[in-house]
């Protein structure tokens, strides 16, 4: 009778240490390893996961938890997880033993590591949209400025609900305007540079010290870069002038790593074959660059110089120190300071017009950082459409 | 001279369209030298005057230096403790979207974390003011009725604009750059070592511990102490939501201030030897800011050497 070593399952562990006498009579039909007798398992996949029985019983839980222990929802969603991460440990451990235990309690750290940073995320947009919406698209607050607008006024809305007066109509302009010349230095140095490192020194003593130099200037500190900015102008103009010059100066000083960094990774990835093809036709090397590399890595500076202007265009503390603060409209840059977006905000929110009634400046304050949340985010999509929409086709 | 192309190549006449292009890159890439030098430069000159001032002119009244190191140990406890939050949350994400979830799923979750990064820091001010500082003002009760024979949680703050708050938003802001630098030294592990690992009958966990963890180390190092270098420069988020004071240990009350904040704080009103005063501690900020980035730099492209060899 040599059926019983043809049982399918139990052909390698049955050699072992099992006894083909007994079971074969008693159990002809085995397929489980650990039925063997002397065979011992230890089981490291789950037999079967029970993870929604388990993830059931702890919205339970954790809604009994809120409900009667009256706890405060974070306290209490906190408390909901710990118990989860327990009862997950205990049930993969009886089931599976402790090293699967382990890896599921893993698993359900590393999603929570995601949902610790995803909530103040969410409780950000939301504070910014709901305190901000309602002035935000208000025609008045993006067409007046804060010109002649006192605490009285501010009072008059508060406490008798008159129409609030005054916005950000300057701070709008200030922003574009500021962004836009900083932009404008940043730009030709940026990609300049970057084709400095890419086509012209790729390699050598030079380039690497150009390349540590731009790691140098990516870690300087927003408010250092105004403080520059200030001091540059007070040498050359006098102590204390503050203009939007100096202000996109400080900006370029922040803007112009990024860019470096994102068109150097862009112009590394042209293949270097139609380069080739290009010089070996007689093209001089500074029209391949203008004809063929940059053409073909231009959705990618594109999206490259977007994300850097949506880095810098929130940025208050060098603003605040080298433009200074202005209540009422003023276009020229060259000229006495001006106002941003991001300076508007600060300065509604910790100093507003009027000490006793807050509300108005806080509504305001509340609208410009929705504004700018809008432009930061728009920018950000604005890049991601065009590295896709405009994509070199690398297929071959 | 058609047999002999290699001796022509060097007379080849460089065409002025080459001359300039390459003049006008060759002048850029100067251009990013001069800038550090004229940060450095300038920024020296507008702080001379405190090196000749009288001691007792300065703020406080005992130099430059006592007045300066408070601010400097403001600026690393905050740091630091920030820091020290952020990175086991940020290395769990890079896990979650490097190993756990699809490829695909893992890019949008990426976008989600980068959103993080894009929100200006200014709102993020007003965000740890007015929603997160009042819902911590409860913890801090609590820390000091339980623990509070630390010297960190003496007394608490009732409005709960406190250096703890200001570090836990300053966490979330530098949550980003050191999620993006581990993802990227995680993506990079050797497919390899992981399978052989897997095959070795590894679960997923034990896998990442002896062949993800391991290669992406130096990595994360390097993106905890760039993250550390931007909370080190945070200037807004600390100004608007800390409530400034004297240097204390004490977490949870109103004390401490940090060297960006104390400028944007005082320098729209500062005149004459403030204005001085406040940029030479911009220097200082510059400095400290400056060696942490290059430590930084300096770990993660180690790394980078090595990755080529998967």
């Amino acid at each position: 009778m040599s059926t019983p070593t043809m049982t399918p399952g139990a052909g390698a562990g049955a050699g072992a240490g099992a006894d083909p006498g007994t079971t074969t009579e008693t159990k002809p039909r085995q397929r489980k390893l650990s039925e063997i007798p002397g065979v011992e398992l230890e089981v490291v996949r789950p037999s079967s996961p029970r993870p929604a029985l388990i993830t059931l019983g702890l919205t339970a839980a954790s809604a009994v938890a809120l409900v009667v222990l009256g706890l405060n929802p974070a306290l209490a969603l906190a408390a909901a997880f710990i118990a989860y991460l327990i009862a997950v440990y205990a049930v993969y451990r009886r089931a599976s033993g402790p090293r699967v235990a382990a890896d599921q309690v893993v698993r359900g750290l590393v999603g929570g590591a995601f949902v610790i940073a995803v909530i103040p995320l969410l409780s950000l947009l939301w504070t910014v949209v709901s305190k901000g919406a309602a002035t935000a698209f208000d025609p008045g607050f993006l067409t007046q400025t804060m010109n002649g607008v006192t605490g009285l006024q501010d009072q008059a809305t508060q406490r008798d609900g008159a129409p609030m007066v005054g916005g950000a109509y300057h701070a709008i302009l200030g922003t574009l305007i500021i962004t836009g010349i900083a932009a404008v230095i940043s730009v030709p140095i940026g990609l300049f540079t970057a084709i400095y490192l890419v086509e012209y020194q790729p390699k050598g003593r030079l380039a690497s010290m150009i390349r540590f130099l731009v790691d140098v200037m990516t870690g300087i500190p927003s408010i250092v870069a105004g403080l520059f900015a200030f001091a540059l102008w007070a040498v050359l103009f006098g102590v204390g002038t503050k203009n939007g010059a100096a202000g996109a100066v400080a900006l370029a000083v922040l803007m112009i790593p990024t860019v470096v960094r994102n068109s150097e990774e862009m112009l590394r990835i042209v293949p270097n074959e139609l380069r080739e093809a290009s010089l070996a036709l007689g093209v001089p090397q500074w029209r391949t660059i203008a004809k063929v590399v940059l053409p073909t890595a231009v959705s990618g500076l594109a999206s490259g110089v977007t994300l850097a202007i949506a880095r810098v265009i929130g940025e208050t503390a060098p603003l605040l120190v080298a433009v200074g603060y202005a209540r009422g409209l003023n276009v020229d840059p060259t000229s006495g300071p001006m106002n941003t977006l991001a300076v508007y905000a600060y300065y509604m929110f910790t100093k507003p017009l009027s000490p006793g009634f807050r509300e108005p400046s806080l509504d305001r304050a509340w609208a410009a950082a929705l504004l700018l949340v809008i432009i930061v985010v728009l920018l950000n999509l604005v890049a991601r459409l065009i590295a896709r929409a405009f994509a070199p086709k690398t297929s071959r | 001279m058609t047999t002999s192309p290699t001796t022509s190549s060097p007379k080849v006449r460089r065409r002025p369209g080459d001359v300039v292009f390459g003049g006008l890159s060759a002048a850029s890439a100067f251009s990013i030298l001069l800038i550090l030098a004229g940060v450095a430069l300038f920024l020296l000159v507008e702080a001379a005057p405190v090196l000749s001032a009288d001691s007792s002119d300065i703020s406080g009244g005992e130099g430059f230096l006592s007045y300066v190191a408070p601010l400097v140990f403001g600026t690393l406890l905050a740091s630091i403790i920030a820091m020290v939050v952020a990175t086991p949350v940020a290395v769990g994400i890079a896990l979650f979207v490097s190993h756990y979830v699809p490829r695909r799923i893992g890019t949008s979750v990426g976008f989600v974390i980068d959103l993080l990064a894009a929100v200006p820091s200014v709102v993020f001010g007003m965000w740890g003011f007015q929603v997160l500082a009042p819902r911590l003002v409860p913890l801090y009760d609590w820390l000091e009725a339980n623990v509070g024979f630390l010297p960190f949680f003496e007394s608490a703050s009732a409005t709960g604009r406190t250096i703890l708050t200001a570090s836990l938003v300053l966490a979330v802001m530098i949550l980003p750059i050191i999620t993006a630098v581990s993802r990227e030294v995680f993506l990079q592990t050797p497919r390899l070592h992981e399978e052989a690992a897997l095959a070795l009958g590894a679960t997923k966990w034990e896998m990442i511990r002896t062949t993800v963890l391991p290669f992406g180390k130096p990595g994360v190092i390097g993106g905890t102490m760039l993250g550390l270098g931007r909370a080190l420069g945070e200037t807004m988020a600390v100004a608007i939501i800390l409530s400034p004071g004297v240097f204390t240990l004490n977490l949870i009350n109103s004390g401490n201030n940090t060297v960006p904040a104390e400028i944007a704080l005082n320098f729209p009103e500062a005149a004459g030897l403030r204005l001085s005063e406040l940029i030479a501690a911009g220097l200082v900020l510059f400095g400290i800011t400056l060696g942490v980035n290059l430590a930084a730099r300096y770990i993660v492209n180690r790394r980078a050497e090595f990755s080529g060899a998967n």
